[in-house]
C-alpha cells in the first residue's frame, strides 16, 4: 500500500507524562512521527495535538487506534482526507547583506511572511501557511545563506463548523 | 474521618473488594504495611522476590477473575515486579500493582532507592500513576481498579510517594469514575453482527477459533452453543484452552507452533475462520501471509486496536466476546455438514500425540498426559514455559473452564510455581498443579518457602529433562545440534523440598508415575515430584518458525501430508 503523510488531530488530558506516553507509543510501534504540535485548546484541561505520521492506510489506521486506548487519550481523528486548514509557522534567520536586502524584503512580500527581526548582516523571516509554501520560500532563501531555522510542525483543523474531533 | 494515605489506600483495597495481596516491604512502604495491619479482612502474602509478587497476582486474578494485587517498596522491589507487569500486559490479566516511591521532596534527586517505575513501566502496562497529592488518593484507587477490570484487562500500577502515605486528609471513595478518554467496551454494531452471520450462513467448512477473550468474558456457554447449533470445530489459541471441553467432539485442540495436525489442518482448509477473543498472536497464525488461506475471517474482540493488527479480516465486531456471540446466535442458521465433521474427525484420528522418547527414560509427554488426565473439574493447571507447557498444551483435557494458567504472550520462565500460589489462594477448595521445567523452577523455586508459610497444598511435577528443553529442541532441529548452554544442573530436588519442609518423591518408572499422582493428590499438604524424563524428547508436531500452518513435522521421520 502507498505511503503517504497523515494528519491526526488528538484532544488529550493535560497531564504529566502524556507526552511521553503518546511519543513512547510511536517509538515502540515503530512508527515516525513527522512533526508534532501541540498546545492548550477550546476546552479547559484538554490540550490539542497535531501529529503527522507517515505511513499507509493500514498503518495509520493502527497507530491511530493504539492512540486512542491511552487513557489520557480523549479521542483522535485522522483528518487527512477532511477539508482542513492545516499551518505551519516557521522562523528562518538569512544571511543578509545589504545589497541582498530588497531582493530578500521582496520575496517575503510576496510570500506574504514578515520580518521579525533586523541586524546589521541578517534577517529573520516569519512564515506561516502550509509546507509546501514554506519549502518553497526555503528554496528561494537557501541561495542568501539560511544561518538557523525553526519549524513548529503542521497544526490543523478542518473547515466548516464541524469539530475536527469526533467525540 | 480524616486518614493517612496510607489507611485511605487500604479503605480503598477493601471497598474494591481486594482479599488477598502478595508483596514485599521495604523502606518506601513501611507507612503502608504499618497501615495494613489495621486491615486483617486484607490477607497479607509475603513471597520471597518481588517478580513472584506479580506471577502470583497474576495467577490469582486469571483465576478468580478479578484484579489481583501486588505491593514491593520503590527502586529495586519496583524494578523486580517489572518482568511480572510485562507477563500480564501480554496476556491482558487485570493487575493493580503498587510501589512505595521516595518522598515527593526527594523525587528527581536520585534519592536512594528511587526509580522512574512509571517510567519504565510505560510500554508494558495498560495504565499508570503517580500520585503527587494525598487527595488525589481514593480517585486514583477507584480509576486503577476500573480501568484495570474493565474491557480488554490489564496491568494498572500506583506509585505511591512515602510522603503522601503519611499525608492526610479526608476519605471519600467516589462511586464513578470520570475517564474521558478511557472506551473500555463498544456496544456491538448491529449491521457489523449482521454482516458476520451473513457470512457463517454462507460458509460450508467453517472454524472458530477460539482465543482468551472468551474465558475474560466468560462466553463458555454461547461458544458451546454455536459451535453445536452451527456446527463448527473449535481450535484454541494457547491461552484460549479452557474456553470449550476438550472432550467435545467438536474440540480439535490448539493451533500454531506446536498445534494439532487436526487444528492446523483444520484453519488451512476452512472456508471461514470465526476467530474469538484472540490477538492472532503470531504463535498461533505463524506465517500470516499464508495463514487460514481459504477463508474468510470473521473477527470479534473487544479491542478495537486488534482488528487488523496481525491478521486483517474480512469482518469484524467490536465488542465483548459473550455480548457479540448473544447477538449472533440467532441470527446464525443451524446447520449439518456431515463431510467437514467427518474430514476433521479423520484428521485427528489419523494424528495422534506420540510419545517419543530417545530412550528407555520416562517420556515427558507421557508423564504430562497423565497429570491432565488425572486433572478433574476441582483442579487447576499451571505451566512454566518450555517443552512441558507445550506438552501440557497439547494434552489439556480437564473438563473444568478456565482451567489451565500459562504465560502465552510473554512466555515467563519461572512463572509457574508463583501463579500457582495466587490461583491456590483464589480457590482454595481446587487442587492446583505445576508442570514445571527443571530450568524454569530454578528461576522461582524460592517461593516453595512461600507456598510452606502460607499453608498451601501445591501439588508439583517438575519434569527433570537436564535441559532447557525448548531450546534444546530448537538447536537439535535447526542448529545441527549444536548444544550450547542448554545442559544445565539443578539441585536434588527431593531433598531441596525436604529442606522446605515438602513431602517429595523422585519418578523414573511409567508404573510410578500413576500411585504417585494419587499419593500426592492424597497428601493434604504440598507435595513435589521429580520426574526423571529422556533428555531429548522433543515436542511434535511442530511448524518450524517462518513457516506457514500446514508445514507441520509430525515426528523426527514424518512430515504431515
Ligand atoms: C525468563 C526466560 N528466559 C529465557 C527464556 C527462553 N526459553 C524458552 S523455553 C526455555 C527452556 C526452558 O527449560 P525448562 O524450564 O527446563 O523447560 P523444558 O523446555 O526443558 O521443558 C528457555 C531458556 C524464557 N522463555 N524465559
Ligand atoms: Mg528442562
Amino acid at each position: 500500500m502507498e505511503e503517504k503523510l497523515h494528519t491526526l488531530v488528538a484532544l488529550v488530558q493535560d497531564e504529566p507524562g502524556v507526552l511521553t506516553r503518546i511519543a513512547g507509543l510511536f517509538r515502540r510501534r515503530g512508527f515516525n512521527i513527522e512533526s508534532l504540535s501541540v498546545g492548550h485548546c477550546e476546552q479547559h484541561r484538554l490540550s490539542r495535538m497535531t501529529i503527522v505520521v507517515k505511513g499507509d492506510d493500514a498503518e495509520v489506521d493502527q497507530v491511530t487506534r493504539q492512540l486512542d486506548k491511552l487513557i489520557n487519550v480523549v479521542s483522535v481523528t485522522d483528518i487527512t482526507r477532511c477539508d482542513m486548514v492545516a499551518r505551519e509557522l516557521a522562523l528562518i534567520k538569512v544571511t543578509a547583506t545589504s545589497e541582498d536586502r530588497s531582493e530578500i524584503m521582496q520575496m517575503v512580500d510576496i510570500y506574504r511572511a514578515k520580518i521579525v527581526d533586523v541586524a546589521p548582516d541578517s534577517v529573520t523571516v516569519e512564515i506561516t501557511g502550509g509546507e509546501d509554501k514554506i519549502d518553497s520560500l526555503l528554496t528561494l532563501l537557501r541561495p542568501f545563506g539560511i544561518t538557523e531555522m525553526a519549524r513548529t510542525g503542521r497544526t490543523a483543523l478542518i473547515r466548516g463548523a464541524k469539530s475536527s474531533i469526533n467525540n | 474521618m480524616n486518614r493517612t494515605g496510607a489507611q485511605i489506600l487500604c479503605e480503598s483495597l477493601v471497598r474494591e473488594g481486594v482479599e488477598v495481596i502478595f508483596g514485599i516491604s521495604g523502606g518506601t512502604v513501611i507507612p503502608l504495611y504499618d497501615a495494613f495491619s489495621e486491615y486483617p479482612q486484607i490477607r497479607r502474602v509475603l513471597v520471597r522476590h518481588e517478580q513472584a509478587a506479580a506471577h502470583a497476582a497474576a495467577g490469582y486474578a486469571r483465576t478468580k477473575q478479578k484484579a489481583g494485587v501486588c505491593v514491593a517498596t520503590s527502586g529495586p522491589g519496583a524494578t523486580n515486579l517489572v518482568t511480572g507487569i510485562a507477563d500480564a500486559y501480554m496476556d491482558s490479566t487485570p493487575m493493580v500493582v503498587i510501589t512505595g516511591q521516595v518522598a515527593t521532596s526527594f523525587i528527581g534527586k536520585d534519592a536512594f532507592q528511587e526509580c522512574d517505575i512509571t517510567g519504565i513501566t510505560l510500554p508494558i502496562i495498560k495504565h499508570n500513576y503517580l500520585v503527587h497529592d494525598v487527595r488525589d488518593l481514593a480517585r486514583i484507587v477507584k480509576e486503577a481498579f476500573h480501568i484495570a477490570q474493565t474491557g480488554r484487562p490489564g496491568p494498572v500500577l500506583i506509585d505511591i510517594p512515602k510522603s503522601v502515605q503519611m499525608a492526610v486528609t479526608e476519605f471519600e471513595y467516589p462511586d464513578s469514575v470520570d475517564l474521558p478518554g478511557y472506551k473500555p467496551t463498544a456496544e456491538p454494531d448491529y449491521s457489523h453482527v449482521t454482516c458476520a452471520a451473513e457470512l457463517l450462513n454462507r460458509a460450508e467448512r467453517p472454524v472458530i477459533m477460539a482465543g482468551r477473550g472468551v474465558i475474560v468474558s466468560q462466553a463458555y456457554e454461547e461458544l458451546r452453543q454455536l459451535a453445536e447449533m452451527y456446527q463448527a470445530p473449535v481450535v484454541h489459541t494457547m491461552l484460549g484452552l479452557g474456553s470449550f471441553p476438550p472432550q467435545h467432539d467438536l474440540d480439535l485442540g490448539m493451533i500454531g507452533h506446536h498445534g494439532t495436525v487436526a487444528a492446523n489442518k483444520t484453519v488451512q482448509a476452512a472456508d471461514l475462520v470465526l476467530a474469538v477473543g484472540t490477538r492472532f498472536g503470531d504463535r498461533a497464525t505463524m506465517r500470516t501471509r499464508d495463514f487460514a488461506p481459504h477463508a474468510v475471517v470473521v473477527h470479534i474482540d473487544i479491542d478495537p486496536a486488534e482488528i487488523g493488527k496481525n491478521v486483517i479480516p474480512f469482518a469484524s465486531v467490536v465488542g465483548d466476546a459473550k455480548t457479540v456471540l448473544n447477538m449472533l446466535i440467532p441470527l446464525v442458521q443451524p446447520a449439518v455438514r456431515p463431510e467437514w465433521i467427518q474430514q476433521i474427525r479423520t484428521w485427528r484420528s489419523t494424528h495422534p500425540l506420540v510419545p517419543c522418547a530417545r530412550t528407555s527414560k520416562l517420556s515427558a509427554r507421557t508423564v504430562i498426559r497423565n497429570v491432565c488426565r488425572s486433572a478433574d473439574s476441582h483442579t487447576v493447571i499451571v505451566t512454566g514455559v518450555g517443552q512441558h507447557q507445550m506438552f501440557t498444551a497439547q494434552e489439556y483435557m480437564s473438563p473444568r473452564t478456565n482451567g489451565l494458567i500459562s504465560s502465552g504472550g510473554l512466555g515467563t520462565m519461572g512463572f509457574e510455581l508463583p501463579a500457582a500460589i495466587g490461583a491456590q489462594l483464589a480457590s482454595p477448595e481446587d487442587a492446583v498443579w505445576v508442570v514445571a521445567g527443571d530450568g524454569g523452577f530454578q528461576m522461582t523455586m524460592q517461593e516453595l518457602s512461600t507456598v510452606v508459610q502460607e499453608g498451601l497444598s501445591i501439588k508439583i511435577a517438575i519434569i527433570s529433562n537436564g535441559y532447557l528443553g525448548m531450546v534444546r529442541q530448537w538447536q537439535d532441529l535447526f542448529q545441527q545440534r549444536n548444544y550450547v548452554d542448554v545442559a544445565l544442573h539443578a539441585p536434588d530436588f527431593v531433598k531441596l523440598a525436604d529442606a522446605y519442609g515438602i513431602t517429595a518423591m523422585r519418578v523414573e518408572t511409567e508404573e510410578e508415575i500413576g500411585p504417585a499422582l494419587r499419593k500426592a493428590n492424597e497428601h493434604s499438604g504440598p507435595f513435589l515430584i521429580d520426574f526423571v524424563v529422556d533428555a531429548e524428547e522433543n515436542v511434535y508436531p511442530m511448524v518450524a518458525p517462518g513457516a506457514s500452518l500446514d508445514c507441520i513435522i509430525e515426528s523426527p521421520e514424518k512430515v504431515a501430508a
